[in-house]
């Protein structure tokens, strides 16, 4: 029988603003299939979404939901999970909205590993607001902002997230639905930051100006961009600079999470255990 | 009343308030000269069971404490004037999305970096507006020790009965100054704590945002079942961004309106020797200090000068300023700013004869300036 998403999603709010064939219904479902194949309550569950396409995300799905300020999910979403720490939180932002704005809070979610889910939609350009170049768009791509052609680099989100410390990173894209929902469920069961990116097209907004006009090429751009982790691999470092590995990337299991490292903390003031030193952590500098 | 004798700072005493108040989450970033607000509270919230967390910058520490606050429990950050800056855009969101939060602000010259370790009340204005677009902003402000524990009590039942950000200026005099406070029992403020307004009917008649126009939206703690919707866009009756035209009015003049159809309940002020005064100085954070003391040398030499001390700045205490502006020719504003407040003087009471007196260096107001000044006047 074909899953039914009613239960989780808030069916007046339906049709989403977002265009047709866009990847981030994909993502939206595949999320949605991960929740129910976990079994969370939806009362235990809250979903922070930035500024932008993805900003929409929250308000789609019925659970506790909050639409923040352009870049700041994390930073909201470490409030919300250090004050309940038994309760699942998931962000969902943008390329745009974690990688430039939000690039601060990223880099220290990830640091603290605090246990967020974090689900970067990356589909390489501001679509919202009509093709300004993202932190990842690729270079001699056309945007409204560089109609020269961007020059700005880029860099590999999943590769800053792991060198700044989230305990689970991995990458799917919109092409694999399934491969998608399963890195949703790794990621949100590992207790930690999980840094989840998922490649996604905007053929309206990156494709037209950019010869993929229609969701299946911008769709094919995407599967030409990137190779199982396995694949990747194997490769030699000239290809390897065109490729984006997908799977799992990183998972490390022993790395402390965030709240219960505070809640030694609480045992400190509340005078349970010595203080913290050094003896209570591997790694010394 | 007044029965707990401390000796502590003004920065100290504002954070064992709010632990006293019931917060339970504090979320910041170091800055000169608040950050002693910090580094007091991270010792007190664990003990109690509270989380208090140095973010990466100004802006998540605002934002951490915002979400805290969403979910439910009561929440704070503390900074001074370039922190606001920063938190400028979330505080606006707090606003519009009706979240109560505590912001103390222990003001510092500016603008830019300006004076990190000198005093000043040049945030008087920003309080007001420190965000774009339109709401009312709730602004006190202490005038001594033990303001800085009574008001930072009272800004969280505010900031649950507004349902909004509420400021607490300190200045650094008023911060970093060390002595004796009397204060009320930790028994007397709990007992006086007074929690937002919760639904409890069934969620499907839930509407946090569908209430009166002159009163806060009622806003559930998360994962209890009521599931809604926080957004910085205008929104609808349950907190679902809308362009519906007659919902966005209805939305913006709410905020507005909530908080001016109940300034009965925000309003506070200090009267001092003000009943036969024929000079009224204005005065406010530490700088009344020196008012009161140059107003005991003026009576001394026979001049009849007395002290109108605003507790809540924002919104301004418009009746009672205007009870004696209307009938006391000589007026002196005293700042250390430009005449911020003095604007407010002017509107409220509907001259533009206020006098002022302003130091803008970073350096405290003597008593004795203030005395030459009136006796120019």
């Amino acid at each position: 029988m074909a899953f039914n998403y009613d239960k989780y999603l808030r069916l007046e709010k339906m049709p989403t603003l977002w265009c047709w064939g866009c990847g981030d219904g994909v993502i939206l479902k595949a999320f949605i299939r991960a929740v129910d194949e976990l079994g969370w309550s939806k009362d235990d569950v809250c979903v922070v979404s930035g500024i932008g396409c993805s900003g929409r995300f929250s308000s789609y799905v019925d659970f506790n939901t909050v639409h923040t300020t352009h870049g700041r999910t994390i930073a909201f979403a470490t409030g919300i999970k250090l004050a309940n720490p038994s309760k699942h939180v998931v962000c969902v932002a943008g390329d745009g909205d974690a990688l430039a704005i939000g690039g601060n809070h990223t880099i220290h979610g990830c640091r603290r590993n605090i246990d967020i889910n974090f689900i970067l939609i990356n589909n390489f350009i501001y679509g919202l607001t009509n093709s300004q170049t993202s932190p990842t768009t690729p270079q001699g791509m056309w945007t409204v902002s560089q109609q020269a052609g961007n020059i700005d680099p880029t860099f590999d989100a999943c590769k800053l997230a792991i060198a700044a410390g989230a305990s689970f990173v991995g990458r799917e894209t919109v092409n694999d639905p399934r491969k998608l929902e399963k890195l949703f469920i790794k990621g949100f069961e590992h207790k930690g930051f999980s840094f989840l990116e998922a490649l996604s097209n905007c053929h309206i907004n990156l494709g037209r100006k950019n010869k993929m006009a229609s969701a299946m090429d911008n769709l094919a751009w995407i599967d030409s961009i990137t190779a199982s982790k396995a694949k990747y691999e194997k490769m030699d470092e000239d290809e390897k600079l065109n490729i984006f590995p997908t799977g799992i990337l990183y998972h490390n299991e022993k790395a402390a999470e965030y709240c219960d490292m505070y809640e030694e903390v609480k045992k400190v003031h509340q005078g349970k255990r010595k203080t913290i030193t050094q003896n209570d952590f591997e790694k010394k500098i | 009343m007044n029965n707990r004798e401390i000796i502590s700072t003004g920065n100290d005493l504002s954070a064992i308030a709010a632990v006293d108040a019931g917060c339970m989450f504090f979320g910041g970033y170091p800055i000169t000269p608040s950050s002693e607000v910090m580094h007091t509270i991270s010792d007190l919230l664990p003990e109690v069971g509270g989380a208090c967390i140095q973010m990466e910058d100004e802006i998540g520490g605002v934002a951490a404490a915002i979400g805290a606050s969403m979910s439910g429990v009561r929440s704070m950050t503390a900074t001074s004037g370039p922190g606001i800056s920063l938190k400028a855009e979330n505080l606006g969101l707090a606003q519009m999305a009706e979240v109560p939060l505590v912001v103390v602000n222990v003001m510092r010259g500016g603008p830019s970096t300006g004076l990190p370790t000198r005093v000043s009340q040049g945030d008087v204005a920003q309080a007001k507006n420190p965000s774009h677009g339109d709401y009312k902003s709730i602004t006190l402000c202490a005038g001594n020790l033990a303001e800085c524990y009574t008001e930072t009590v009272r800004a969280f039942n505010l900031a649950d009965r507004f349902m909004q950000p509420v400021f607490v200026l300190l200045d650094e005099t008023i911060g970093h100054m060390h002595g004796k406070a009397m204060i009320p029992t930790e028994e007397e403020v709990k007992a006086g704590i007074k929690l937002r307004k919760t639904f409890d009917g069934p969620a499907e008649e839930y509407h946090p945002y569908g209430v009166e126009q002159d009163e806060a939206a009622v806003l559930n703690p998360m994962f209890q079942g009521y599931r809604y919707h926080f957004t910085g866009l205008h929104h609808d009756r349950n907190g679902f961004p809308t362009e519906e035209i007659e919902t966005c009015r209805k939305l913006i003049e709410r905020l507005f309106h909530k908080v001016e159809a109940h300034q009965d309940e925000i309003d506070s002020y200090e009267e001092y020797m003000m009943d036969d005064a024929e000079i009224m100085i204005i005065a406010y954070g530490s700088v009344s200090l020196a008012a009161k003391e140059a107003i005991r040398h003026l009576r001394k030499d026979g001049i009849k000068a007395g002290l109108f001390r605003p507790i809540t700045l924002w919104p301004s205490p418009v009746s009672a300023i205007r009870k004696y502006t209307d009938k006391i020719s000589k007026v002196l504003c005293v700042e250390l700013n430009i005449g911020q407040y003095r604007d407010e003087i002017q509107r409220a009471s509907g001259r533009l004869d206020i006098e002022g007196l302003f130091k803008v260096n970073g350096r405290p107001l003597s008593p004795y300036e203030i005395v030459n000044k009136v006796k120019e006047l």
